[in-house]
């Protein structure tokens, strides 16, 4: 009776040791950032191609973009620009997303310069006193280090400057919503597609974070959300990128809040 | 037959070492994963270090390892007299019907995923930190009482364990000579069962260190040194649970680093406990 | 005067006590009430037949909970052969040695290793070195890597539980050492091994750290060993942090909680049972 345990033990270390990962259907890879919609796209496809299989992960920009190079994903996912040396990759644009930073909705400021966004995130400005609000110390929240949206905000708004130190990190968009929308004294940063009624987006020196603002080049901290490819797309992975870049598929992730590439937008 | 005999021997002999296979292939990865950049750094850097800032390619640990150290701390705290208060409780002074409901509620409440716990800590904690103590809330005094229930079932069943098998003339020769029974239990039984209470404590520091879900969802994550029980942290395995997802390179073997230097922190703390009950029980 | 105080420090002491200990089990069921009392009503049966839809807002958690099945079922396969061999070769084949207590040694360390680390472990070698990729095999074995230690002392203790006559009977009838342990000492340790198994179940179905790492967070429905799968308790980790949906959370939530209940309940009374059965 034991033997006949034992068989699946013995049979299985060869079987499994150098054994590809037999799957039917595409990996996408990526950034978290991208995820969610990913998936979203990736339902919808499947819905439409019944017998396809989209495979969706997360594990970062930079994760993805290697991912695709080894092969180990089909499409890999990106919420910045390539690097110089990850160049020789194919990458499109399948939407375009901003950077909101948010409050708490209880929290009386509406605008903030782009050089008082950097001086807070710094830790140079420690007190909502400073900015205009009854005084209270400022509650940081980032995304933790490696992450696509991170690196976008590090780019758009600190420049050169560090995030302090003292901030909290929390490992996804939506945690930092969570967080902010439950301290009034909160504030962070996310992708505008996920601001909903729980948090507050703030104006940029003057500018509203809106997709027509976007759209205008008005508001500017807007990063490019990428299918990666390894050389030309074909197969089912072409197929889901023409899907994804059809005016069906860009009018359902300009419903969940991010900017189309197609022209005109349609809303 | 005999043959078969042998060869069923030698099989289990080969099984048996299944343990130590495992636990000699986790050291192997971890290690060469994460050591080539302790090395790289300096191991007095990587340790002693103040920063981490993996995008510059500073791998410091040692808010990590401070704030591993006072979450444990805090959770201990709270652990070890309400854990103890509960042992006495159970063994001494519960009507044995309350007994036989609170024992395997004990047990059921261990069983409880600590993702469930760091969700209620997060929903009614961290907000009564909040507005009653000042700071984020997401704090390491929020942690450690989470930490400090979590670890509340290890602590109770093997400390309830040492003080059952205490020999009954210890509680009769001390009743006998006319202590009351709190003196008893106070100065006679907890100071007999001493080393197996202490072996529990122990290992629930060494799940307290191990713990990582329900941290990263309290303790909010900050990379400084933390000044304060108010204060915002980051413990060595939060550190690596929150930025495993995406590290690479260089960042990911710091992250496996970290994971050495934890591995070794609670290899030692179970050694001392394996140690300890080893004594106790020859 | 002295005897006084002695009784004035005894009834403190019984109030104190009695206080921390009410307080300690009202705070535990209170987290349990907290999840169920939010997350029981969101459990209707197409909740739990239900794909998730719409990035987990709506739907149900069918492909979670396969997903938390397979893996432990995987977990359970690895590590049922290897705990109990191991424990029946301690047992049955040697007396203490030097080897036995190094087996004993690692198994004791090996208990102690905290998730984050496994799962470290199993992204490495599982996922990377073996090349099995994020998928039910790495999570399952990595888990059972994680389950072995409990597998290993609960056959022990049940194999000791048995009294020394069965076996010298079974040898007196000219059984081999295998044949005994096969005829007489497994049978009988069974429900021992049994609860051994469900308490290993119980910490599957909870693990989260180590199976993001290994088996992925894929929502899809797994369509073989090597698919990613999320578990119902990484659906609920992702829930609760993302604020998606906290109905959502508290349902997967009350079903974690509920499946965790049903699985120790029963190792408890197979325990009982079991034990009553020796005594």
């Amino acid at each position: 009776m034991l033997l006949l345990w034992l068989l699946p033990l013995l049979l299985a270390i060869p079987l499994v040791s150098g054994c590809q990962r037999e799957r039917a259907g595409i990996t996408v890879a990526g950034s978290t950032s991208v995820e969610p919609f990913a998936e979203l796209l990736a339902e919808e496809y499947m819905s439409r191609h019944p017998h396809s299989h989209i495979y969706v992960q997360g594990g970062g920009s930079t994760a993805g973009i290697e991912a695709v190079r080894t092969r180990a994903a089909n499409i890999g996912t990106s919420s910045r620009s390539l690097l110089p040396d990850e160049k020789d990759l194919y990458a499109i644009t399948i939407a375009k997303d901003a950077i909101a930073i948010i409050v708490n909705p209880k929290n009386p400021i509406r605008d903030l310069s782009l050089d008082h966004v950097r001086q807070v995130f710094s830790g140079k400005i420690k007190d909502w006193g400073e900015l205009g609000d009854p005084p209270h110390p400022i509650v940081l929240v980032s995304r933790e280090e490696g992450s696509g949206t991170r690196e976008s905000f590090q780019k758009f708004v600190m420049g050169q400057e560090e995030i302090s130190l003292e901030s909290l990190v929390q490992d996804s968009n939506g945690a930092i919503r969570q967080v902010v929308s439950n301290d009034p004294y909160a504030i962070g940063y996310i992708s505008l597609g996920l601001v909903n009624e729980q948090v507050k987006a703030l104006k940029i020196s003057g500018v509203e974070p809106t997709v027509t603002n976007i759209e205008r080049n008005k508001y500017t901290l807007v990063r490019p959300f990428l299918f990666v490819f390894n050389g030309e797309p074909e197969g089912e992975a072409k197929s889901f990128l023409e899907f994804v870049l059809s005016p069906a598929a860009q009018a359902l992730l300009s419903k969940e809040g991010l900017v189309s590439v197609l022209k005109p937008s349609g809303r | 037959m005999e043959i078969r005999e042998k060869v069923i021997e030698k099989l289990l002999l080969l099984i048996a070492f299944s343990s130590i296979a495992v636990l000699a292939l986790i050291t192997f990865f971890i290690f060469e994963q994460g050591l080539p950049l302790i090395w790289k750094i300096g191991p007095k850097a990587f340790i002693l270090g103040q920063k981490w800032i993996p995008s510059k390619g500073l791998f410091g640990i040692f808010p990590m390892i401070v704030s591993s150290f006072l979450v444990t701390i805090g959770a201990l705290a709270l652990g070890i007299p309400l854990g103890l208060a509960c042992t006495i409780f159970l063994c001494e002074w519960s009507p044995p019907a309350v007994g036989t409901v609170l024992r395997p509620a004990i047990q059921l409440l261990a069983a409880i995923p600590s993702v469930i716990y760091g969700f209620w800590g997060l929903i009614v904690l961290v907000p009564l930190v909040r507005n009653y103590l000042g700071g984020p809330g997401l704090s390491i005094l929020s942690g450690s009482v989470i930490l400090g229930f979590m670890i509340l079932p290890t602590i109770i069943s093997i400390s309830e364990d040492s003080l059952k098998a205490l020999p009954p003339t210890y509680k009769a020769g001390a009743l006998a000579m006319g202590a009351t029974h709190w003196q008893t239990i106070w100065r006679v039984m907890i100071p007999a069962a001493r080393s197996g209470i202490v072996a529990s404590i122990i290992l629930g520091m060494g799940r307290a260190i191990g713990e990582t879900m329900a941290m990263i969802m309290i303790l909010g994550n900050a990379v400084k040194m933390p000044s304060s029980f108010l204060d915002s942290a980051r413990t060595l395995t939060t550190n690596i649970g929150i930025e495993m997802g995406y590290a690479s390179g260089a960042h990911r073997e710091a992250l496996f680093a970290t994971g050495v230097i934890l591995f070794v922190i609670i290899m030692l703390l179970n050694s001392l406990a394996i140690f300890l009950s080893r004594r106790r029980s020859s | 005067m002295v005897y006084r105080t002695r009784y004035i420090t005894q009834g403190i002491a019984k109030v104190l006590i009695w206080l921390a200990a009410l307080s300690t089990i009202g705070v535990m069921v209170l987290i349990l009430f907290q999840v169920l009392a939010e997350g029981l009503p969101v459990l209707h049966l197409r909740f739990f037949l239900d794909s998730p839809k719409s990035m987990g807002r709506e739907g149900g958690i069918l492909p979670t909970i396969v997903g938390t099945f397979a893996l432990t079922v995987v977990a359970i396969l690895f590590a049922t052969p290897l705990g109990v061999g191991t424990a029946i070769f301690l047992r049955e084949y040697t007396r203490e040695s030097r080897i036995s207590r190094l087996i004993r040694f690692g198994t004791d360390c090996l208990a102690g290793v905290p998730s984050i680390i496994f799962g470290l472990f199993g992204f490495v070698f599982f996922v990377i070195y073996l090349n099995m990729g994020w998928s039910i095999l790495s999570g399952g074995l990595t888990l059972a890597a994680m389950i072995l230690p409990t597998i290993i002392s609960t056959a022990e203790e049940a194999i000791k539980a048995i009294p020394p006559s069965y076996r010298e009977v079974s040898y007196s009838l000219g059984g081999t050492r295998w044949q005994t342990v096969m005829h007489t000492i497994l049978p009988s340790a069974l429900p021992g091994i049994c609860t051994g198994i469900l308490l290993s179940v119980g910490r599957s179905i909870g693990e989260t750290a180590a199976v993001i790492l290994t088996a992925g967070s894929s929502l899809l429905m797994p369509t073989s060993l090597f698919s990613p799968i999320r578990t119902m308790s990484v659906h609920f980790y992702i829930l609760a942090r993302e604020g998606i949906s906290l109905k959502m959370a508290y349902g997967t939530g009350a079903a974690l909680i509920l499946l965790v209940l049903l699985v120790n309940t029963v190792a408890n009374w197979l325990l009982n049972r079991y034990i009553r059965r020796r005594a």
